[in-house]
């Protein structure tokens, strides 16, 4: 039972900044229609540099897609919007530290999914804006 | 103890290692050498051997098309695809005109929409239930959208059935169609047909079963039910997937316009005009799957040689045997009718903590799966039902002919296990 290891059922039992957030610039959410499972983000930005501030979620799902999020929520902070952008599957894998089947890669996928579904969306509004 | 009822068990589990001896995918392992334990079967069956010996029989010796070659192989093949309609019709006590071959369940439910969608007008209603898989939705969303019809849907009592009181209050005058699962994919209920039935005709509404999960397992007769017209799945009893059944009632048929043109369902053509062709041909347009038919003939035979009533005493007692088991423990929510001899072989449950908190569905089979078995987890293609149980998903157990009490017995056990190491 490997797949499981000790820190995902960890994360999974006591997410961290697991919590709606009041002065978020972006919220956002999304499902895996496969699971069912459900990510809300709140993401607070500092416009000026252009980082993430501070992450939290809501949701429900598997643990594999509760876990990996709640350890975005430690790793997103302090990132650049574009390195946020550039987090691939692949580090996604590494962050999760265990063998995924490409079923179950999704679901660990869905909280990056909704992250840097929100930074496109305000990317996209900042050129409609002409900033 | 009952002597007559022991001997009766024995003899049942001497009758399922017999059929499990039929099945090649059991002689084979998983992942690390690990027995298969296929609890998965409201999904798919397996197919034996004879089955899979009839697909590349039509396809070694055979091979033509149906109903046009004057020649020898299209004679035999015309023949042999001719007799699995009349097969499948024997199982539900129908005649080979009333047998459409389509791909599957849900393109006969899809087929029936889009035909009654022709006479739907804005007023008309169509009565579905609470149980729906998305397949016997969708498609009446769809055509009420266009037609301007309005949808209602039978209740489920408080015994997890379709409830009869709420279907005569639904059911009226403007009620053209009801289409109801027999049993349900998630609850495993089995539905009361007969009576739906009655009240859908008394109101002179067409009435269909969603029968992907009734036909596979429980003795069927569309003389007793009768139903419009029935859909049910090949690949869901044995046979291979690509092949399934819409049975409909000849008169109504012969009312029903085809809704693919083409080759096979013509009688003659003109460059400006065509008529149509004999049931249940005027249905099948273009070239169908004869060798999929073909071998859906045998897989019926395999199952009306085995009786229906035999397979659904199997399925019975293991899925009496499972739940008897489960209720044992603490830890394990089952959904779905309390009473067994209205509950099929599929049970839907949810798993906890020691601390009541849910251990996800996909987790769960995730766990299962690395020791051999296959379950499904998810919504089950029917997200309104599974919203409506308040919960995010299930895990389903689905049995089969094949399947055995140390199967069950080894499932509980890792599930115990993985109850131990969420806590």
């Amino acid at each position: 039972m490997d797949i499981y290891r000790e820190n995902i059922i960890e994360h999974y039992k006591n997410p961290l900044n697991h919590h709606p957030m009041e002065d978020a610039t972006l919220v956002d959410e999304d499902l895996n229609p496969l699971c069912g499972d459900r990510i809300k983000i709140w993401v607070k930005l500092d416009g000026s540099t252009e980082t993430v501030e501070s992450m939290t979620f809501q949701g429900n799902g598997c643990a594999i897609s509760q876990a990996t999020t709640s350890m975005l929520t430690e790793v997103v902070p302090g990132m650049s919007i574009d390195e946020v952008e550039s987090i691939s599957q692949e580090d996604i894998r590494e962050l999760v530290g265990v063998s995924l089947s490409p079923v179950r890669l999704k679901c660990a996928l869905l909280g990056i999914k909704v992250v840097q579904a929100a930074l496109l969306k305000y990317r996209a509004n900042q050129i409609k804006n002409g900033e | 103890m009952n002597i007559i009822s022991d001997d009766d068990a024995m003899n049942q589990q001497i009758l399922v290692e017999k059929i499990r001896e039929d099945f090649p995918i059991f002689k084979q392992k998983v992942r690390n050498n690990l027995d298969l334990v296929y609890l998965d079967n409201a999904a798919t069956t397996q197919k034996p051997r004879q089955v899979i010996e009839s697909l590349t029989d039509y396809y070694t010796h055979w091979n033509s098309n149906v109903h046009r070659g004057i020649h020898y192989l299209s004679e035999v093949a015309s023949d042999m695809y001719e007799k699995a309609h009349q097969d499948v019709g024997k199982l539900i006590g129908a005649s080979m005109e009333e047998i459409i071959f389509t791909k599957n369940t849900t393109e006969g439910l899809n087929l029936v929409a889009r035909g009654l969608e022709q006479k739907l007008k804005p007023g008309d209603e169509i009565v579905l239930s609470r149980m729906e898989h998305h397949s016997n939705l969708v498609p009446f969303q769809i055509i009420a959208k266009r037609t301007g019809a309005k949808l209602k849907f039978i209740e489920t009592s408080n015994s997890q059935l379709l409830d009869i009181h709420s279907a005569e209050k639904v059911i009226t005058d403007n009620t053209k169609l009801v289409s109801v699962p027999h049993m349900s994919n998630v609850l495993g209920s089995i539905n009361p047909m007969e009576q739906i039935s009655e009240i859908a005709h008394e109101h002179n509404s067409l009435f269909m079963i969603d029968g992907a999960q009734s036909v596979p397992h429980i003795p069927i007769n569309v003389k007793t039910l009768n139903p419009d017209f029935l859909a049910f799945s090949g690949h869901k009893m044995l046979a291979p997937m690509g092949i399934g059944t819409l049975y409909g009632k000849a008169s109504v048929l012969e009312e029903f316009e085809p809704l693919l043109y083409g080759g096979d369902m013509i009688r003659s053509v003109s460059y400006e005009s065509a008529t149509w062709n004999d049931l249940p041909w005027k249905f099948e347009a273009g070239t169908p799957n004869v060798g999929g038919g073909i071998a859906f003939g045998t897989a019926v035979n395999y199952l009306l040689d085995l009786d229906m009533h035999r397979v659904r005493r199997i399925e019975h007692d293991l899925t009496n045997y499972l739940i008897k088991r489960m209720k044992e423990t603490d830890y394990v929510k089952i959904f779905g009718p309390e009473d067994i001899n209205h509950r099929g072989g599929v049970v839907s449950f949810n798993i906890f903590n020691k601390d009541g908190m849910l251990i996800h569905p996909h987790d769960v089979s995730t766990l299962l799966d690395e020791k051999g078995i296959a379950i499904r987890a998810g919504h089950h293609c029917a997200q309104p039902l599974i919203e409506s149980l308040h919960t995010p998903a299930t895990n389903r157990i689905s049995f089969y002919i094949y399947n055995t009490f140390q199967e069950i017995d080894y499932t509980l056990e890792v599930l115990e296990n993985i109850h131990t190491m969420f806590s």
